[in-house]
């Protein structure tokens, strides 16, 4: 990796937690409901435009800066599971599994679908 | 609602944040290469790492005020960009592809079980000392 490789991973990982941050409070903003639908998107669309890089074939520092720089800095895990765990705090059993469950089985078919349409491309 | 100026200044530290864990998860990934037949440390570090720094910090910045710029800094924008969905999902996909789904099940349960493990003992962390004191 070059020293500018490095340098683009660092902005574009600085801008993805922006926009994390961004969508997560308009989805917030829009409702009082305390399920984390804006992680849960954020994450199932971030998985989708993963697979579609993977598939994609992109390779070398290109793959790194928009990989790990852009999309996993977009992604959390964190966030996810402590949400999950705020929801069972909180007695919403049901939507941890919800939170888990879809983030899980839709998250696999994310990237299940942008691996073949990247491998397509 | 919030002024439009602490907001920026929240962006900003989301933003700084956000750098630093980008470049502390993509440093380790470089460094722990790995195929989809062994077991993704760099992942599997960060997330853990991340997920109880995030449990520590919710639950040490509680009481700090909306406004301050520590709490969107080391949670949102360290924790939350140092830890990686879409990552953990592609090295699901890709070890199950090439027909380990046996190493996929360990990833998966692991990174779950230690991940919830780890948000709840970061909060315990914080909170046993002030529990001691009353």
């Amino acid at each position: 990796m070059s020293p500018g490789a490095w340098v683009a991973v660092g902005l574009v990982g600085g801008a993805a937690a922006a926009a994390r941050f961004l969508i997560d409070s308009a989805f917030a903003s829009r409702s009082d409901h305390p399920f984390p639908l804006g992680i849960l998107a954020i994450n199932l669309a971030g998985t989708l435009a993963l697979g579609l890089v993977a598939g994609a074939a992109l390779s070398g520092q290109a793959l790194v800066i928009v990989a790990g720089g852009a999309i996993g800095s977009f992604t959390t895990f964190s966030t996810w599971i402590l949400d999950s765990h705020r929801l069972a705090e909180a007695g919403h059993t049901h939507l941890v599994w919800l939170n888990v469950g879809l983030s899980l089985v839709v998250g696999f078919a994310a990237i299940a679908l942008g691996h073949w349409l990247g491998t397509a491309l | 609602m919030r002024k439009a100026g602490l907001d920026l200044r929240r962006l900003a530290a989301i933003y700084a944040g956000g750098v630093l864990g980008a470049l502390i998860r993509v440093g380790l990934a470089q460094a722990t290469p790995h195929g989809p037949e062994s077991w993704p440390w760099g992942t599997f570090a960060v997330n853990m790492v991340g997920a109880l720094l995030l449990g520590y910090f919710v639950a040490r910045l509680r009481d700090h005020p909306e406004d301050s710029v520590a709490h969107p800094f080391l949670t949102t924008g360290i924790c939350g960009t140092l830890t990686t969905f879409a990552t953990l999902q592609l090295e699901l996909f890709e070890m199950i592809d090439a027909g380990h789904l046996g190493l996929a099940m360990a990833y998966l349960a692991a990174t779950l079980g230690i991940g919830y493990v780890c948000v709840r003992a970061g909060i315990g962390l914080e909170r046993r000392p002030r529990e001691t004191e009353a």
